[in-house]
């Protein structure tokens, strides 16, 4: 058995992007929103790693940017989910059909 | 003389007026105010010709050069011509007259005037800038205390009234905005005036801009098809509103488009003479038709106005130096004259509560003193000699007629026909509100002019009788300006 | 030499009484305005009286020849090198005798009112108003340039609009005024566009230089005039007809003369001061200002001058012998007698005998000045005693007013050309001068001065005769004491009088003395029909009975249109108010309330319109924005792809 590629990285990483979109456009619920952003971000992360891994093995801003996206990642979800609260406590739902106040 | 003061009057008279305790205090520092402003107008022609004397040569007088935004080469240029003098006249005439007649003004007093000081001061600026940007600048200043002093002030459909100009000017505003852009970049990214004047422009671009920026500026002076907002605009004004937009902010427009356009770029305007032609002798003609059939005091005015300023573009569009000078004229001339209209319709219409020429009739026998200001500001409307209107008016015809070929001369005789339609509808009007017998029994109890309105009436009275019994005056300031722009037409 | 300061004097003096009534009137002279405004005019023809001896008798002739001076003369507009408007004074015969005749009718006007407007409430106002006349009027005489003289045409015109709306609260005057405003107005277009092509032919607006370079054949100025033509006419000729529309406006001259009689709405002694003697007579002024321009260079305008001149004289006459208003009939006699001096103008030529036209046409403006004058002041004393208009409430007054019966009598066989009264001279002259050069003008002109008289005594005898005099009253001056016959017995003096001034040898159109020899045969035809029309009115009218009527309905149709005027005014309402402000005005108005401000809202709602349509994209839902983001990224990532892959597949070949 050979070492994956680059290759079958990527398209891991494209499916693990493509899966978070789907679950961003198609879910209602917030909070599995928000998990569809997670996704999103891991695929980039996974990108990241493995370009620094094949193409330029001696560098490590790869490995940096990672770091800093999930630490980013983390701040994100404590907003988004401090903001989702709130969105529960004045509409008594975290649907997202619902929040559909900030319209024309 | 420092012309940084012309701006700095108004300005300090402005904020003082917003320091004020009462409506009483209000008014006075406003009169002062622009008591001293008509002063320093007066002290600024004076020093002018003066300098005149001494230093013939240049251009500009009194110029003041300080860098403003260095890396976009903005700066605070200032300095004045004869055109620019005779408009400051204006305008200080103008204002004091109009914060005359504002006296009975009850609500909102001292915003009203913040406002009306705030407009003067564009005004001023406007007209002895000298750098693109801080005209365009002062330009945009004295639009937004129109919208708010028609919208908050005025009367009848206020807020649509005050909304169309707003968005008019505005889209004129944008309109010159591209067209200063376009000579930024053409020029040599320079907003000077002056250089601009001395940076060769290639004819192309010249056609590509002058359209942009006579049409910003025409509709700011009411260019035909553009005068939309002139008949809403001014009749749902303020009385004091009125004789700002129709006495000084539609000679913005007349002066951006000399100054600017034409001046900028001689090519252009050589291209676009016919067309302006054409569009202006349309107005004169149309207007005054328009106006015959109007029934509204402040609407008469209001088309008059557009068929009296489509003089002056008519003369612009003529380009030559005696038509220049016409044209110039005639926008003093019709500042003085419809301010003195609008002021008058004031004050009718704050006696009798209608401006409509039906219901009103022989107030000569009840306000002798205001029936006769009626007569005199309609009078000098049909361009009677002794009056200003006269002398502006055929300063324009004996200009445009030196232009010898059938298409000027048939414009020039068109325009003429529409003297005979003023008098129509001049004539009618007086003969319907001041003449007549009162057929209205509750007129008979109206008061004359108060002191405050009769000082107003007298000072633009004054001021049109003195070009009209002696234009040589204005005619001495306005010309030496008018040649160097016809020079630059003619590649001298 | 002329005197500036003393003649400028003539024409300040009564400014002054204008400007000083005008602003303080009301304040300060309510009733000694009248005899300020008086005295200072009498000071004025005093001066303007020893003008003209000194003129024509002192200093003027040089070699047999009368000369122009220009005493004063500044600049007040500068249009361009050359091209400028300049206020003068010109002295030469023509302005001399209008500063006499202008300065002495105003005066009689101004002590007859007096006495006519005493108790008016406006009686300052109207002194001020007669002064800014009177100001005007002499400003026009003296003019040098002809710019100066259209700008005091306009204040003549602005004043006589002042003083027909002087009872402005009576709506007919209101109407009156706005009416003869505007139709002068009209014709002053012409007269300005006539200016525009004069000074644009000759580069000057001054009257020497102007006349000078238009007249004399070689210069390029008069090459020039020739050789540009619109029309298939050259633009001298536009030019000089063009300015005679605007002395045909001023001069009630046919198709312009609905004007003048509705004019009689003013005060009588304006009417006979400005719709009579002065301000109507502009017109011929005005052409015999420009002659030598009309004569040497554009003859076929004279003849047009003639032509309208005969049509109005004929016109005129025969409605002034069906109105029964007798300030109308008056004024229709106006217009028949500038007719006269109309046509007699247009057929003179230049220089020697052949301008014996020219001396006759204003020798008539000098004697009709007078006898009109008086037959208007003595309309103003009927008016004044019977408190109608009418002729019909009048009859038999010879007894009650027994001097302005006289003195109206004198008027009478003054126009009509009975001898030796004044207009007899004077007509008698410019029927001469037609039977050499115009056989068929003669003819007519004949004819009219025949109807002349008819319509002068038909008035007469129907205001003195008629009725059975009454006697006369006791109740005070039925004639308006002293201040109203003086008038009437000076300006009587006048008609009687002014023929036997030697006017050839003082007027004409080249300076020098023109003798003029009719011999008595000659005048016979003209005095036989004028007194066949004297009988012919006594036979009717002298004693009240029905043939007036019975010949009034013989001629039926021809009476009704003479009655009505030949129905002109009629068409003009038609053209006014239905073409003018119903077919063009409204249609505009609408155009402009739809069209040109539609296009504006419409910008307006159409934003509006837009937006409200596609505002349905900001829905508020999350997924919806991230689905347009998506597509969005989608596209540009395939656009930049498809770059990327394109340029590196040319940079590999």
């Amino acid at each position: 058995m050979t070492q994956p590629g680059l290759y079958h990285i990527l398209l891991i990483s494209a499916v693990l992007f493509f899966t978070g979109v789907y679950g961003f456009l198609t879910r209602r619920n917030l909070i599995t929103m928000l998990m569809s952003i997670e996704l999103i971000l891991n695929s980039v992360n996974l990108n990241f790693i493995a370009f620094n891994k094949y193409l330029w093995p001696e560098a490590m801003d790869g490995l940096f940017f990672v770091l800093f996206i999930i630490a980013i990642a983390a701040a994100e979800a404590a907003v988004a989910i401090a903001i989702i609260i709130n969105l529960y406590r004045s509409h008594h739902s975290i649907d997202v059909e619902q929040a559909e106040d900030l319209k024309y | 003389m420092n012309l940084t003061l012309l701006i700095g009057l108004p300005l300090l008279t402005a904020l003082l007026v917003l320091l004020a305790r009462s409506s009483h205090q209000v008014k006075w520092i406003a009169l002062v105010g622009s008591v001293l402003q008509l002063a320093l107008a007066f002290g600024l022609y004076f020093a002018f010709r003066q300098q005149r004397v001494i230093d013939p040569a240049s251009q500009m007088l009194f110029e003041q050069n300080h860098p403003l935004f260095e890396s976009l080469h903005i700066n605070y240029h200032l300095g004045v011509d004869g055109i620019s003098v005779a408009m400051i006249l204006l305008t200080s005439f103008v204002v004091t007259a109009g914060v005359l007649v504002s006296f009975s003004q009850q609500n909102m007093t001292k915003e009203f005037y913040f406002l009306l000081l705030l407009l003067a001061l564009g005004a001023y600026g406007f007209f002895i800038s000298l750098d693109l940007f801080v005209l365009f600048f002062f330009l945009e200043i004295s639009v937004i205390p129109k919208y708010l002093l028609i919208g908050i002030w005025g009367s009848g459909k206020k807020e649509y009234s005050a909304n169309k100009l707003a968005l008019m000017l505005m889209g004129g505003s944008a309109l010159i905005l591209v067209g200063i852009l376009g000579l930024y970049f053409t020029g040599g990214h320079d907003f000077d005036l002056i250089n601009l004047s001395k940076a060769s422009l290639s004819g192309p671009a010249q056609k590509i801009l002058f359209p942009f920026l006579f049409a910003g500026f025409g509709v700011f002076t009411a260019l035909f098809p553009f005068h939309t907002w002139v008949p809403d605009g001014h009749s749902s004004a303020p009385t004091a509103g009125s004789m700002f937009l129709a006495g000084i902010s539609m000679k913005l427009g007349g002066y951006g488009c000399l100054r600017v356009a034409i001046y900028l770029l001689p090519e252009g305007a050589r291209q676009y003479a016919d067309i302006i032609i054409v569009l202006s002798a349309i107005a004169i003609l149309y207007g005054a038709l328009v106006t015959m059939m109007q029934k509204d005091l402040k609407y008469i005015n209001a088309y008059s106005s557009i068929s009296h300023v489509g003089f002056s573009l008519l003369a612009m569009g003529m380009l030559t130096q005696t038509a220049i000078t016409g044209a110039l004229l005639q926008m003093v001339s019709h500042g003085l004259m419809t301010a003195l209209f609008f002021a008058v319709i004031g004050m009718i219409y704050d006696r009798t509560h209608t401006r409509n020429v039906d219901e009103l009739g022989g107030l000569m026998k009840v306000m002798p003193f205001i029936s006769t200001v009626f007569f005199i500001a309609g009078l000098c409307s049909l361009g009677l000699p002794g009056f200003s209107g006269f002398v502006a008016e055929m300063t324009v015809f004996v200009g445009s007629w030196q232009n010898n070929d059938p298409f000027h001369r048939i414009a020039t005789i068109a325009a003429t026909l529409s003297i005979v339609v003023t008098a129509v509808y001049i004539l009618r009007a007086a003969g319907r509100t001041v003449m007549g017998p009162i057929n209205n029994h509750s007129f008979e109890e109206l008061t004359d002019a108060a002191w405050n309105e009769r000082l107003a009436a007298i000072l633009l009275i004054s001021g049109i009788i003195a070009i009209g019994v002696a234009p040589g005056w204005l005619n001495d300031l306005l010309k030496p300006a008018a040649e160097i722009i016809m020079n630059r037409i003619d590649g001298k | 030499m002329p005197n500036a300061t003393l003649i400028a004097l003539i024409l300040l003096l009564p400014l002054a009484g204008f400007v000083l009534l005008g602003l303080f009137g009301r304040k300060y002279f309510r009733n000694s305005a009248g005899l300020i405004a008086t005295l200072l005019l009498f000071a004025a023809a005093a001066i303007a009286l020893y003008t003209a001896y000194e003129y024509f008798f002192v200093y003027g002739r040089t070699g047999g020849v009368y000369q122009k001076f220009y005493p004063l003369q500044f600049t007040w507009l500068e249009f361009s090198k050359g091209l400028s408007i300049d206020m003068g004074l010109l002295i030469d015969p023509i302005s001399v005798m209008m500063l006499v005749i202008v300065t002495f009718v105003s005066l009689m006007v101004h002590i007859y009112s007096l006495g006519y407007m005493k108790g008016e409430t406006r009686f300052s106002t109207y002194y001020a108003f007669l002064g800014l006349f009177t100001f005007s009027m002499l400003g026009l005489v003296v003019s040098s340039n002809i710019f100066q003289m259209y700008i005091f045409w306009e204040l003549v015109g602005v004043s006589s609009f002042l003083l027909i709306g002087y009872y402005y609260d009576k709506p007919s005057a209101v109407a009156a005024c706005k009416k003869a405003f505007i139709v002068t107005r009209f014709a002053d277009l012409g007269f300005l566009i006539g200016i525009l092509v004069l000074s644009y032919c000759s580069g000057s607006l001054d009257f020497a230089t102007l006349t000078e370079r238009l007249t004399s054949p070689g210069t390029m100025a008069y090459g020039n005039a020739l050789s540009y033509s619109f029309l298939g006419v050259s633009a001298i000729t536009w030019g000089t007809a063009l300015v005679f529309i605007g002395g045909a406006g001023k001069s009630a001259m046919f198709p312009l003369h609905i004007w003048l009689p509705d004019a009689m709405e003013g005060p009588t002694p304006v009417s006979a001061l400005i719709h009579a003697a002065t301000m109507v007579v502009a017109g011929v002024y005005l052409v015999a200002r420009l002659f030598p321009v009309f004569a040497l260079t554009t003859p076929r305008v004279l003849e047009l001058v003639v032509w309208v001149g005969v049509v109005s004289a004929v016109i005129a006459a025969l409605i002034a012998c069906t109105q029964t208003d007798i300030k109308r009939v008056l004024a229709y006699s106006t217009m028949s007698q500038i007719g006269f001096m109309m046509f007699a103008l247009g057929n003179a030529g230049y220089g020697g005998a052949q301008g014996m036209g020219f001396t006759a046409s204003l020798f008539h403006l000098t004697t009709h000045a007078m006898f009109k004058a008086l037959l208007f002041l003595g309309a103003g004393t009927l008016i004044h005693f019977v408190h109608s208009n009418e002729i019909r409430d009048m009859g038999g007054l010879r007894k009650q007013l027994p001097i302005t019966h006289l003195t109206f009598l004198v008027a009478c066989l003054a126009i009509a050309g009975i001898p030796p009264f004044a207009g007899f001279f004077s007509k008698e002259e410019i029927l001469f001068s037609l039977y050499s050069r115009n056989r068929l003008v003669y003819w007519i002109a004949l004819f009219t001065s025949g109807l002349t008289a008819f319509y002068m005594f038909r008035l007469y005898f129907r205001i003195f005769w008629n009725k059975p005099p009454t006697r006369k009253d006791s109740h005070g001056h039925p004639e308006g004491g002293l201040a109203m016959t003086a008038p009437l017995i000076l300006l009587a003096l006048g008609s009687a009088g002014a023929g036997f001034i030697p006017f050839g040898s003082l007027v004409s159109t080249d300076g020098k003395a023109i003798e003029s020899s009719i011999s008595p045969l000659f005048s016979l035809a003209p005095v036989a029909l004028g007194l066949t029309g004297i009988v012919l009115a006594g036979w009717l009218y002298r004693i009240q009975n029905d043939r007036p009527a019975r010949l009034a309905s013989s001629f039926k149709g021809f009476y009704r249109a003479c009655y009505h005027k030949f129905y002109i005014d009629e068409v003009y309402l038609f053209i006014t108010k239905k073409v003018i402000f119903n077919a063009i005005g409204r249609p505009a108005a609408w155009f402009d309330r739809n069209v040109a401000d539609g296009l504006v809202n419409f910008t307006g709602s159409a934003a509006l319109v837009i937006s409200e349509k596609i505002k349905k994209i900001q829905s508020g839902r999350v997924q919806q924005y991230a689905l347009y983001f998506l597509t969005g990224l989608l596209i540009l990532a395939a656009f930049f792809i498809y770059v990327f892959v394109s340029q590196a597949g040319i940079s590999d070949k």
